[in-house]
C-alpha cells in the first residue's frame, strides 16, 4: 500500500478547503486548527477534574498549550522547502544535543533526559528528534525514485537508529520507540517492499524475547510482565492498569459526570493527570466521552493524511504522513496502554495529558503540516 | 498502511466498547469495592443523673489517634516532625509502631482532647488517623463513685450503675456508608444505613446534695477515728428509694490510676457484717407480735449476766428491772435474750426473713450480697440467744437500712430502688402498723438521756434509732478489740420518712461504740437530710428530740 501511496500522488490539486480568507493568508488550515483547539480545550476540562480542580495546574497547562500554538503559527509561516534545506543541519544538531545529554544532562528519576540551557530552562533534545528524524528520512528519500534500493534502506535505518539508540540509553524507551516509529513510517511510506516489512516484523518477533532478557531494563521488564498478567501483583506493578481499567469500566455509557469520578479523584488512579488521564475521561464522561475524543483524534489524523495526499513533493508528503501517523501512534499507544491492550509505556495522551515537552513538539509538527498545506499553491505557481 | 491504521482505530473503539459496556458492571463493582466502606457511627452513652437531673456520668466526645504501622514504616523520615509533641513524641511513636509491625491497626493515644489530636494530625504524617470516641466523665467525682461506677476505655460499664444498667445506657452503634480515598480518608458520607441510637438516660434515686453530705460526714468520721472504712445509706422509707449511699475508702472515677481494688467496692451493698444490737428492735417486735410481751412488760436484767448453755451473756452493767423500751434504749443483751428465749426457736429467724435478712434488696447492684440468715431445723439455745442480739446472722448496710425502713414505713416492706420512682411500689405488710409505730417510739428513747446514743440527736427534730457495736470478724474468729460501730435510725420520729444507716469499720481510737462513732455521723447526716428536704421542725421551741420515756408523746 505504501507504494501505491507514493505512486498515486496527484499532480495538480483542485482547491483545498478554505482556499482563500484570513486563515489561508496566515498559512493556517482551519479544519485542523479547529479540531486541535477543540481537543486542547476539552483536554483542559478533563485536566481540571483529574488534577483535583487545581487552577494552578490549569494555568501552567494553558501556558504550555499557548506556547505550542505559537510554535505552530510560526512554523506554519516557513515554507516546506526551507525545512527541506535545513533538515540535515537540524538532524545533526539534534545528534549533538543528544550526545551532550549523555555527558552533561540533568538526571531525574534515574534517567538522564534533560539539558539545561542557561537563561532558558531545561528541555529534552529527544523531543526534537521526533520531528528531526522523520524529516531527515524524508529528506533522504526525497531525491530518490521509488522503490528504494536495499542500501538506501540500510542508510535510512542508520539515520533512524543512531538517535534512537542515544535516546534509549538515557533511558527513555517511550520517546525512543516514538522516534523509531516516526522514522520507520517514512521508510515504509517511501515505498518499502512488503517483503522487507514482513521480514522486519519477523526479526522483531524473534528479537523481542531476546530483548526482554538481554536489553530491557528491570523496570521495563516489569512493565511487560505486568501487561501480560496484571493480576500477578495487583498492589504493586499491576496496580496502575487495574485501577485504570476499573475507572474506565465504571464510567459506563455516559459516565459518572464531570468532577464526579471516584476512582480518579480519590487517588486510586495513579498518574491520573498525566499518562492515565484517559481513565478520568472514561470514568467521568463514559463511552460517549471516549468515543468523542477518539473521533476528534481520528479527524485530525485523517486531515493530516489528506494534507499529505495533496502535497506536491515527496519530502512534504512523507513528512506530513509521518507527522500524522506518529500522532496516531501516540493516541494508539496511550489509549491501548490505559485500557490494557498494550504494556505500560510512558506515552502521554497527546495534547490532553498534563505537562511534558511533547505538547510543544506535537503542535510544532502540526505547524509544519499547515505549512505544507498552505504553501502548496504558492509553490505551484 | 492505511489498513493497519484502520485496524488500530477499530481496535481502540472495540476496546472502549468492551470496557464501558460489556465489563462495566464488573468494573463498577470493583470501583465501589475500592472506595465504598461501611463505617461505624459512634453512639453516645446515656447520661446518669441524680433524682433532680444533676449529672453524675456524662459522655464527651474525644479523639483517639491510631496508626497503620505498614504505612508509617514507609514514611520513617516524617516521624521526627513529632519531636517534642506533648501527647505523642517521635520516640513513643517509634516504640508503638515497631511493636505493632505487620499489623494494620494500633492505638497511638486514646481519649485526647480534640485540639491535642489536631496538633498531631497537623504534622501530616502518613498512616496516622483519628477515631471519634466518647469518654465518660463523672462530674460528682469521688462523691458518688461507688454507686455510679465507671466504664472502661472502650465505654463499657465495669462497676456500679454503669455495669448494672449497661444494656440501657449503652448506645447502639450505627452504620454509614462512606467514600474513602486511597489513604483511607473519608471524603464523603453517602448514606446512613442504620442510625446510631444513643443510650437511654437514667435518673437515679440519689439526691446529689444528700450524697455529698453523706460522703463528707463519713469521710470526716473515718478520718477522725482512723477507721478502716465505712458506709452511709439514706433511704426514703415511703418509696424504697436510695437517696444516698457513700463509702470509704473511695476513689476518683475520673482518674483511676493507681487505686487499690479494695477502694472500688460499694461496701454498703457488698460487704456484710453482723448487725449486733441493731437487731434488738426486731427481736422485740417479734415478741410483741407473738403477744408474749407488751410495751410495758418489765424484764429483770439483774445481775447483768445470763448463762445460756455454756455461754454467759453480759450487759455493760447491771441495769436492774427495765421495761421493754428500756431494754432497747439501754441495749440490754440480757433483757433481749430473756424475751427472745420465750419464743419458739423458729419465730425470730422467720421474722428476720420477713424484714429482708438473707434476701437481696432488689437494687440489682453488681456484686450485691444478700447477707446470710442461717436456715436450721433445730436452733440450740446459744444460737437462739445470740441471734436475738444480732450475732450468727449477717447483713449489708443496705439490708439493715431496709429493715429499719420497714419499721419506719408502718410495717410495710418495699423493694429498694436505685432509680428515681414516679410512684411508690406496692409493699408487703410484714408487721402490724401498731407494733411498728410503738417500736419507733421505743427507739426514740435510744437518743434520750438514758439511751446509748445521745449523740445521734438532731436539733429541732425527733429521731429514733438503735446503736450497734459488734466484734469484727476476722479469719481467726472474732477479734478481741476490733469492732464495727453501727447506728441505724430514722426521722422524724413522729412520722418516720428517712432512714439512715451508718457503719464505721474498725475505728482505731479509744472510741469504738456505735453511740460514740456512728451516732454523730447519723446526727449530722440526718440534720442535713431533714433541712435539705424541707421537713418541718418540731413545734415546741427549744425542746430537743427524744423524751426518754418511750411513750407516744406526739
Amino acid at each position: 500500500m505504501s507504494r501505491e501511496f507514493v505512486r498515486e500522488m496527484p499532480g495538480e490539486q483542485t482547491g483545498g478547503s478554505g482556499g482563500t480568507g484570513l486563515a489561508w493568508r496566515l498559512h493556517l488550515d482551519s479544519p485542523l486548527l479547529a479540531a486541535l483547539t477543540m481537543l486542547c480545550l476539552g483536554g483542559m476540562f478533563v485536566l481540571y477534574s483529574a488534577g483535583g480542580e487545581s487552577t494552578q495546574m490549569l494555568i501552567r497547562q494553558a501556558m504550555r498549550l499557548g506556547g505550542g500554538l505559537m510554535a505552530l503559527m510560526i512554523l506554519a509561516q516557513i515554507p516546506p522547502r526551507t525545512y527541506r534545506f535545513w533538515t540535515p543541519m537540524i538532524y545533526a544538531g539534534g545528534i549533538v544535543l543528544l550526545l551532550l545529554v549523555m555527558l552533561v544532562g540533568l538526571e531525574a528519576k534515574g534517567a538522564q533526559r534533560w539539558l539545561r540551557v542557561p537563561g532558558f530552562g531545561a528541555f529534552q533534545p529527544g523531543e526534537i528528534m521526533k520531528l528531526a528524524v522523520p524529516a531527515m528520512v524524508a529528506w533522504y528519500f526525497s531525491e530518490k525514485s521509488p522503490p528504494p534500493r536495499l542500501h538506501h534502506v540500510a542508510m535510512a535505518l542508520v539515520i533512524i537508529l543512531i538517535p534512537v539508540a542515544l535516546i534509549a540509553r538515557q533511558p527513555d524507551l517511550g520517546t525512543a520507540l516514538l522516534v523509531a516509529a516516526a522514522g520507520l513510517l517514512v521508510l515504509f511510506l517511501a515505498g518499502l517492499s512488503w517483503r522487507l516489512i514482513a521480514g522486519t516484523l519477523a526479526v522483531i518477533s524473534i528479537a523481542a524475547p531476546l530483548m526482554y532478557f538481554f536489553v530491557l531494563h528491570d523496570y521495563q521488564r516489569t512493565r511487560v510482565d505486568t501487561f501480560l498478567n496484571p493480576g500477578a501483583d495487583p498492589l504493586g506493578a499491576g496496580w496502575n492498569i487495574i485501577q485504570s481499567k476499573t475507572a474506565i469500566g465504571s464510567g459506563g455509557l455516559t459516565g459518572k459526570g464531570w468532577l464526579h469520578g471516584t476512582q480518579s479523584r480519590l487517588d486510586f488512579l495513579p498518574e491520573s493527570s498525566t499518562d492515565f488521564i484517559l481513565a478520568v475521561l472514561g470514568e467521568e464522561l463514559g463511552l460517549v466521552g471516549v468515543l468523542g475524543l477518539l473521533a476528534l483524534y481520528l479527524f485530525i489524523v485523517v486531515r493530516g493524511l489528506a494534507i499529505s495526499w495533496k502535497a506536491q513533493d515527496t519530502y512534504s508528503r512523507l513528512l506530513a504522513a509521518s507527522i500524522s501517523l506518529t500522532f496516531f501512534i501516540y493516541v494508539f499507544v496511550n489509549m491501548g496502554m490505559v485500557s490494557g491492550l498494550l504494556p505500560v509505556v510512558g506515552v502521554p495522551l497527546p495534547l490532553v495529558s498534563y505537562g511534558g515537552t511533547s505538547i510543544i513538539t506535537l503542535l510544532a509538527g502540526f505547524g509544519i503540516l499547515m505549512s505544507i498545506q498552505t504553501h502548496r499553491r504558492l509553490m505551484t505557481r | 498502511m492505511l489498513g493497519l491504521w484502520l485496524f488500530c482505530a477499530l481496535l481502540l473503539i472495540w476496546r472502549s466498547l468492551d470496557l464501558h459496556l460489556v465489563q462495566s458492571d464488573f468494573l463498577s463493582r470493583q470501583g465501589e469495592l475500592r472506595n465504598l466502606r461501611i463505617e461505624p457511627l459512634p453512639a453516645h452513652r446515656g447520661v446518669v443523673t441524680d433524682r433532680d437531673g444533676r449529672p453524675l456520668a456524662v459522655s464527651t466526645p474525644v479523639a483517639t489517634l491510631w496508626a497503620n504501622p505498614r504505612e508509617l514504616m514507609e514514611a520513617r523520615e516524617t516521624w521526627s516532625r513529632l519531636e517534642g509533641n506533648p501527647v505523642l513524641d517521635h520516640r513513643e511513636l517509634a516504640r508503638r509502631v515497631e511493636r505493632g509491625e505487620g499489623r494494620e491497626f494500633v492505638y497511638l493515644a486514646r481519649h485526647l482532647a480534640p485540639e491535642q489530636a489536631r496538633a498531631v494530625l497537623e504534622q501530616n504524617i502518613p498512616g496516622i488517623y483519628e477515631l471519634e470516641e466518647y469518654r465518660r466523665y463523672y462530674p460528682a467525682g469521688e462523691v458518688a463513685s461507688h454507686v455510679v461506677g465507671f466504664t472502661n476505655i472502650d465505654d463499657r460499664g465495669q462497676e456500679g450503675v454503669e455495669l448494672a444498667m449497661e444494656s440501657r445506657l449503652a448506645g447502639q452503634t450505627g452504620r454509614k456508608r462512606v467514600v474513602r480515598d486511597l489513604r483511607g480518608r473519608v471524603i464523603q458520607d453517602i448514606e446512613v444505613l442504620e442510625q446510631a441510637r444513643p443510650g437511654q438516660d437514667v435518673a437515679l434515686s440519689l439526691d446529689l446534695r444528700l450524697q455529698y453530705l453523706a460522703y463528707r460526714e463519713l469521710l470526716a468520721a473515718v478520718d477522725e477515728h482512723d477507721a478502716a472504712g465505712g458506709s452511709v445509706v439514706v433511704l426514703d422509707a415511703r418509696t424504697g428509694e436510695v437517696l444516698a449511699m457513700a463509702n470509704q475508702p473511695g476513689f476518683n472515677p475520673n482518674n483511676r490510676a493507681g487505686i487499690r481494688t479494695g477502694a472500688l467496692r460499694n461496701r454498703a451493698a457488698t460487704d456484710v457484717f453482723e448487725p449486733g444490737s441493731t437487731v434488738k428492735p426486731i427481736t422485740i417486735g417479734a415478741a410483741l407480735e407473738t403477744g408474749l410481751v407488751r410495751p410495758d412488760t418489765m424484764v429483770d436484767t439483774a445481775p447483768g449476766t445470763l448463762r445460756v448453755g455454756r455461754n454467759t451473756i453480759r450487759d455493760h452493767r447491771d441495769y436492774g428491772r427495765l421495761d421493754i423500751a428500756g431494754v432497747i434504749s439501754r441495749s440490754s443483751n440480757v433483757g433481749t435474750v430473756k424475751v427472745a428465749m420465750q419464743m419458739d426457736e423458729q419465730v425470730l429467724p422467720g421474722f428476720l426473713e420477713r424484714f429482708g435478712f438473707g434476701f437481696a434488696t432488689g437494687l440489682g447492684f453488681p456484686g450485691e450480697s444478700a447477707g446470710l440468715l442461717p436456715i436450721r431445723a433445730r436452733w440450740n439455745k446459744a444460737e437462739q440467744a445470740t441471734l436475738s442480739y444480732g450475732y450468727g446472722v449477717s447483713v449489708t448496710a443496705v439490708q439493715l437500712a431496709r429493715a429499719y425502713a420497714v419499721l419506719a414505713n408502718d410495717g410495710q416492706r418495699l423493694p429498694l430502688s436505685l432509680e428515681r420512682l414516679e410512684q411508690a411500689p406496692v409493699g408487703e405488710q410484714v408487721i402490724s402498723p401498731d407494733i411498728a409505730r410503738s417500736l419507733v417510739d421505743m427507739m426514740e428513747a435510744v437518743v434520750g438521756e438514758q439511751g446509748t446514743a445521745r449523740r445521734a440527736r438532731v436539733p429541732g427534730y425527733r429521731v429514733a434509732g438503735k446503736t450497734g457495736t459488734v466484734r469484727r470478724m476476722t479469719r481467726q474468729g472474732y477479734a478481741k478489740d476490733r469492732y464495727v460501730a453501727i447506728f441505724a435510725g430514722m426521722a422524724p420520729a413522729d412520722n418516720p420518712r428517712y432512714v439512715t444507716v451508718v457503719t464505721v469499720d474498725d475505728p482505731g481510737g479509744d472510741e469504738f461504740f456505735g453511740g460514740q462513732v456512728a451516732a454523730p455521723v447519723f446526727s449530722r447526716v440526718m440534720t442535713g437530710v431533714l433541712r435539705t428536704l424541707n421537713v418541718e421542725p418540731r413545734r415546741e421551741p427549744g425542746v430537743w428530740a427524744g423524751s426518754g420515756n418511750g411513750g407516744g408523746s406526739s
